[in-house]
C-alpha cells in the first residue's frame, strides 16, 4: 500500500539514529574493553580479557557495584512509596486541582539536575539550612556532619530527583483505570481501601513497573548526585567509570565496567518486559 | 397491577408493602436541576422501568439509589432503613452497568466471586454460589475465561450474574441492553424477564426504549426533564396516557385538539361524545383505533358514541399485516391509522372510531 520510496524514506531516520547514537559508540566501547593500557599510559590494541577479569577479582568494583544496586533499589522503593500515593491522589481525588498538582510535580523536571543537586548540598551541608534550623531550635549544638557526604544524602537527593519519573507512568496508568470499575467495586460491597487494593493497584501495575524501571536504571547509572553530595562513602559505580575515563586514564577498564553495567540493565529490562507481558495477558 | 402502590403528590404516604421508597428527591448538577422532586414507591418483586429520553434524569435517579451520587434534597428508604446516607458499598442493592464494567484483570469466575469476597461470605460457599450464578445465565463453561474474550451479550450475562450472586434486595440495571444488536437484545429481554420471575428480586431497569419498557415492565415510570410524567403498568400507560407527552412517547398516537361543549368534543369536522369538563382539551387517539368503513354502509350521524369522518388518503405504508395510513381530514388535520392491510387505497374514504378510544390527556406534567 505504501510506495517503496516512502517506506525507504521513513525507515532511514531510525536506522541512522540507532547506528550513529547506539551501534557505533557501543562497538567502539566494546573494542576498548578488550584492549589495555601500557605502563607508558598508552592504550595498546592487544586483545585480552584482563579488564573483565580485574572486574571480578578486584573486590572494590563489585563492592561499589553492589552498593550502587542497593542505593538504586532503595531509591526505587522510596520513589514508588512517594510517587504512587501522589499519583493516586492527583488522578482520583484532586478534582479541580488536578492540572495544577500535575504541573507542580512536573515543574522540578524543568530545573537542571545540577541545580537540584546543589540545592540539597545547600540544605544538608554543615552551614546548611537544615543544620542552621536544628541549631536555631537548640536541638543540636554543633553542625551535624553526616547529613552531607553520605549514602543517605545520595539516596535523599536521588529520591527527590527521580520521584517524578515514577509519578508520571503511574499517573498515566491510573488515568487509564476505567472509573466505572471503581463504581462496580463499590457497588459489589468493596470499601474504598479494598477497591484500591483489589482493582486500582492491580490495574496500575504496568505503570508501577515502568516507574520502577525508570528510577532503578537512572539511579544505577547516576554519577552526579554521589559527586555532589556522596563523599567517599557514597560513591557509586558510575563515579568509578568517570574517573577511569578521566584522571585515571584507563579507558579499557572503564569500557569493560560500562558494558557490564549495560548488560545488567538490558537483562533487567528483558525480565521486566516478560513480567509486563504476563500482566497484560492475564 | 398494583396501582395503589404508586404515590404521586396527591396520594398518601408510602404503604407498608413498599420495598424501596423514593421521597421528594432533588438532584442538581451545578445550577442545573436534574431531578426536581421525584417520589416513587416500588413493591417487592416489581419489575419497574424508568423510561425517559436522554437528559431526563433517569440514570441519575438510578445512581442515587446505588449511592454513586448524593441527593440534594429528599430521602430514599428501603423498608425501615434510610438508604441515602449509606455509602454505596453498604447498600443492599447491586448494579448492572451500561458498559458491564467487568474487571479486566480477573477471570469470569473471579468477577462473579468479587462481591462475595468483598462481603466476606463463607469461603466454602463461594465456589458453589458463583457456579450457580453462572449456570443461571448459561455462562458456566466460561468460568475461567477473561472478560475481554467474551462477546457483548456474554459480558452482559456475566455482569448480571456478578450482581445477582450477592442476592441484592434490588437489582439496578442501567440500559444494560443498549450496546447489543437488535436480535440479541430481544433475546436478552426475554431472558431478563424470566430471570426476574425466577429469582423474585426487584428490578429497576433504566431505558430510553419505550418498546423495551413495555415488553419487560410490571410498571413504567415515565420521566421527563426531572419530573415523573406518569407511573403505571404498560397497558395502562398505553391505553390511558395522562399527558400528551406520555401518549406520544409511548407508542404512536394522534393528538386531537378538541373543543368540548356539553359532553361533545369537536375537532375540526370530527365529533364524538366525551365526559368531563368542557374547554379546549387534547385527546390521544391510537392509530389502531381508527377503522375503515366499507363504502355504502349507512352512518348514523345521531350516534355520538362512534365518531365518523371522511378523509383523503395521503399516504399508505405497507407493513405486512398492518398498513399505516395518513389521512388528510382537511383543516390541515392529518391522522394516522393502522388497519389490517386492505390492499391499495386512494381518494376519499369513510373512517370511524369509538368515542371511548379518544383519551383525554393533559398538556404537560406541570398543569
Amino acid at each position: 500500500m505504501y510506495s517503496r520510496t516512502y517506506k525507504a524514506s521513513v525507515g532511514v531516520p531510525p536506522v541512522l539514529w540507532v547506528t550513529v547514537f547506539l551501534l557505533v559508540p557501543y562497538a567502539i566501547l566494546f573494542c576498548y574493553s578488550f584492549w589495555s593500557v601500557s605502563p607508558q599510559q598508552v592504550i595498546v590494541h592487544n586483545w585480552n580479557l584482563q579488564n573483565y577479569l580485574q572486574l571480578i577479582r578486584n573486590p572494590i568494583y563489585l563492592t561499589v557495584l553492589f552498593r550502587s544496586m542497593r542505593v538504586a533499589a532503595t531509591v526505587t522503593l522510596l520513589a514508588l512509596v512517594l510517587g504512587y500515593p501522589l499519583a493516586y491522589y492527583v488522578s482520583f481525588h484532586a478534582a479541580k486541582r488536578k492540572d495544577l498538582l500535575y504541573q507542580l510535580v512536573i515543574i522540578p523536571l524543568w530545573a537542571s539536575y545540577l541545580v537540584r543537586g546543589y540545592a540539597w548540598k545547600t540544605i544538608l551541608g554543615s552551614d546548611g539550612v537544615l543544620n542552621g534550623f536544628l541549631q536555631y531550635l537548640h536541638i543540636t549544638q554543633r553542625p551535624v556532619e553526616f547529613f552531607l557526604y553520605s549514602p543517605f544524602a545520595v539516596i535523599l537527593t536521588l529520591t527527590h530527583i527521580y520521584t517524578p519519573f515514577t509519578f508520571l507512568p503511574i499517573y498515566a496508568s491510573l488515568e487509564h483505570v476505567p472509573r466505572n470499575l471503581i463504581e462496580a467495586s463499590n457497588d459489589l460491597g468493596a470499601s474504598p481501601w479494598s477497591t484500591l487494593r483489589r482493582v486500582v493497584l492491580p490495574l496500575s501495575l504496568p505503570g508501577v513497573l515502568a516507574g520502577a524501571t525508570f528510577a532503578f536504571v537512572l539511579t544505577l547509572g547516576d554519577f552526579l548526585a554521589p559527586l555532589l553530595v556522596g563523599g567517599p562513602s557514597g560513591i557509586m559505580i558510575s563515579n568509578i567509570v568517570v574517573s577511569l575515563f578521566g584522571a585515571a586514564y584507563n579507558w579499557p577498564l572503564g569500557a569493560a565496567i560500562s558494558l557490564s553495567l549495560l548488560l545488567l540493565v538490558v537483562g533487567l529490562l528483558f525480565a521486566i518486559e516478560r513480567i509486563e507481558r504476563k500482566l497484560t495477558l492475564s | 397491577m398494583s396501582a395503589h402502590l404508586i404515590r404521586n403528590s396527591e396520594t398518601p404516604p408510602a404503604p407498608v408493602e413498599s420495598l424501596l421508597s423514593i421521597r421528594d428527591v432533588v438532584k442538581r448538577f451545578g445550577n442545573r436541576d436534574v431531578l426536581c422532586g421525584i417520589s416513587l414507591d416500588i413493591a417487592p418483586g416489581d419489575f419497574l422501568t424508568i423510561l425517559g429520553e436522554s437528559g431526563s434524569g433517569k440514570t441519575t435517579l438510578l445512581r442515587l439509589i446505588a449511592g454513586f451520587e448524593q441527593l440534594d434534597d429528599g430521602e430514599i428508604w428501603m423498608g425501615a432503613e434510610r438508604l441515602d446516607p449509606i455509602p454505596p458499598y453498604r447498600r443492599p442493592v447491586n448494579t448492572v452497568f451500561q458498559s458491564y464494567a467487568l474487571f479486566p484483570h480477573l477471570s469470569v469466575f473471579e468477577n462473579v466471586a468479587y462481591g462475595l469476597h468483598a462481603k466476606s461470605a463463607p469461603k466454602v460457599e463461594i465456589p458453589e454460589r458463583v457456579n450457580q450464578a453462572l449456570e443461571m445465565v448459561k455462562m458456566g463453561e466460561f468460568a475461567q475465561s477473561a472478560p475481554a474474550r467474551l462477546s457483548g451479550g456474554q459480558q452482559q450475562r456475566v455482569a448480571v450474574a456478578r450482581a445477582l450472586v450477592n442476592r441484592p434486595r434490588v437489582l439496578l440495571l442501567d440500559e444494560p441492553l443498549s450496546a447489543l444488536d437488535a436480535n440479541l437484545r430481544r433475546q436478552m429481554q426475554i431472558e431478563l424477564k424470566s430471570l426476574q420471575r425466577e429469582v423474585g428480586i426487584t428490578f429497576i431497569f433504566v431505558t430510553h426504549d419505550q418498546e423495551e419498557a413495555m415488553a419487560l415492565s410490571d410498571r413504567i415510570a415515565l420521566l421527563r426533564a426531572g419530573l415523573l410524567e406518569q407511573v403505571a403498568g404498560p397497558r395502562e400507560i398505553y391505553g390511558q396516557p395522562s399527558t400528551v407527552y406520555a401518549a406520544q412517547f409511548i407508542g404512536q398516537t394522534n393528538v386531537l385538539h378538541a373543543e368540548v361543549r356539553d359532553g361533545i368534543a369537536h375537532a375540526g369536522m370530527i365529533v364524538w361524545r366525551c365526559f368531563g369538563p368542557g374547554g379546549r382539551v387534547p385527546f390521544s387517539l391510537r392509530p389502531e383505533c381508527i377503522r375503515l368503513v366499507a363504502p355504502g354502509t349507512p352512518g348514523d350521524s345521531a350516534d355520538v358514541s362512534t365518531a365518523h369522518f371522511r378523509g383523503r388518503i395521503k399516504n399508505q405504508t405497507f407493513g405486512g399485516a398492518m398498513d399505516m395510513l395518513e389521512i388528510d381530514c382537511g383543516n390541515s388535520q392529518v391522522l394516522r391509522a393502522r388497519i389490517s392491510s386492505p390492499g391499495p387505497l386512494s381518494g376519499e374514504r369513510e373512517f370511524e372510531f369509538t368515542a371511548n378510544d379518544a383519551v383525554r390527556v393533559r398538556d404537560g406534567s406541570e398543569d
